[in-house]
């Protein structure tokens, strides 16, 4: 199940369960959205009141146990982090605002597209542009530094937190608030939701999915790996949704969408661009925090922060198209993602060699 | 004869893969990688290989060593 077959058997399934997902019930062309489901969940734990997006959705919950139990199956649990911390946690608010600005991750970006929504096309070319100008900063140097070795309490601690979500969704669901109508009330089933998630997380970890990943090593090393299985969603998930009479190709009626070209260009290629320095999307990033990487836990509470700034402020799109304040927004976290990329490209080669390379005489 | 060796412990993705990259420009011949986790050592195999070197895999408590000969 490695190599090539895993990663397209996984980019398949992903697909096929994303089209029924919707099919039982998620919003239209959101079978999975990492970005909207955790921004569901800030909202259903109070941290935004916009209230048509407040859910805790089961598919994350499965996602980390998942992602949890197949790292710690294959041994490749491991605490570990140190890698510039608070640089990611501004990273994946930035990710956050720019998603939501377009209103999805790139794998909700993906599932658009299957979905005829030519709005997502738009999408990906701002986000392969965004992942070029990242690739740009990772040729000159551009690092984070190294992670190190944690406490292995440290790695326990996010899938245990995610643990206890779930039983308050399971015991005491009236703490929680929920969306009475608008996508946070279109949900699959909650058990279906949930093994979703966790066939989607064991299976991503295995096979490091991940939507950036694709792009950025088809440009850099001219690697398919990665990107075969971001086509497989893609064709799977197309496939599918013409089965179910849920493909309906156009720019305008698309569910969960708008129209501006240029802001949902705009808006992936900042999310493309904050993602590269990440060294993951959204999805690999919260599969990465269930097998202890402690960058990734703090990553995905910036998207969580993200998320709830983003209501809270009206830097979020709707069907009605991008807000001034998401425009303002979107324009900033370009100039803070480029500071960010400028201000850690390693000095020079020499510098780079001193410190990553050492030479041996046998 | 000289051996070059690329410590890219800690690195995250694809950082590993370039660094090995880079190395392999000034070290044509060869060299030796280490890293300490299963993706790294994944990604730089197949880059390895598919740059047409051979690849030898040797464990080093948590870390892999990754021999890359032509």
């Amino acid at each position: 199940m490695d190599g090539k077959k895993g990663i397209i058997f996984t980019g398949a399934v992903v697909g096929i369960i994303a089209v029924l997902l919707v099919k039982f019930g998620n919003p239209g062309n959101m079978g999975f959205c990492i970005a909207c489901f955790i921004r569901d969940i800030a909202g259903a734990l109070g941290l935004h009141s916009a209230g048509v997006v407040q859910y805790v959705r089961p598919e994350i919950i499965g996602l980390v146990l998942g992602a949890f139990f197949m790292s710690v199956a294959g041994k490749e649990f491991s605490a570990k982090g140190g890698s510039a911390p608070f640089t990611r946690f501004v990273l994946g608010f930035i990710v956050m605002v720019g998603a939501l600005m377009f209103l999805g991750c790139p794998l909700r970006m993906i599932l658009r597209i299957a979905g005829g929504d030519l709005n997502a096309i738009v999408g990906l070319i701002g986000f392969a542009v965004g992942i070029y100008i990242g690739i740009i900063f990772l040729n000159k140097g551009f690092s984070l530094k190294r992670t190190y070795k944690l406490p292995e309490f440290e790695g326990y601690l996010f899938p245990g937190i995610i643990v206890v979500l779930f039983v308050l969704l399971l015991a005491v669901p009236s703490i929680l608030i929920f969306s009475q109508e608008g996508p946070g009330a279109a949900r699959a089933p909650l058990l279906m939701s949930l093994v979703a998630g966790l066939i989607v997380g064991a299976l991503a970890q295995r096979t490091r999915l991940c939507t950036v990943g694709g792009i950025r090593d088809l440009i850099l090393f001219k690697d398919w790996h990665l990107i075969s299985g971001f086509i497989a969603i893609l064709a799977t998930a197309l496939i599918g949704n013409v089965l179910f009479g849920q493909f309906k190709l156009g720019f305008t009626g698309q569910p969960i969408a708008h129209t501006d070209g240029l802001w949902n260009f705009l808006g992936m290629a900042l999310a493309g661009f904050g993602s590269v320095l990440l060294g993951g999307c959204p999805l690999r990033q919260l599969i990465l925090a269930s097998e202890g990487n402690i960058d990734s836990v703090i990553t995905v509470m910036g998207l969580t922060f993200g998320a709830a700034f983003a209501h809270n402020f009206k830097l979020a799109s709707s069907g009605n198209g991008p807000t001034p304040n998401g425009q303002i927004a979107v324009i900033l976290g370009f100039i803070v993602v480029l500071a960010i990329a400028y201000f850690n490209i390693e000095k020079s080669e020499n510098v780079e060699l001193k410190d990553g390379v050492e030479i041996e005489t046998m | 004869m000289k051996l070059c060796k690329v410590d890219a412990r800690g690195r995250s993705c694809p950082e590993p893969v370039l660094m090995t990259k880079k190395a392999l420009q000034n070290n044509p011949e060869g060299l030796e990688v280490l890293v300490d986790n299963l993706t790294a050592k994944e990604n730089v195999t197949r880059f390895a290989k598919n740059s047409g070197y051979q690849v030898e895999v040797s464990e080093n408590g948590s870390d892999y060593i990754l021999n890359i000969r032509k």
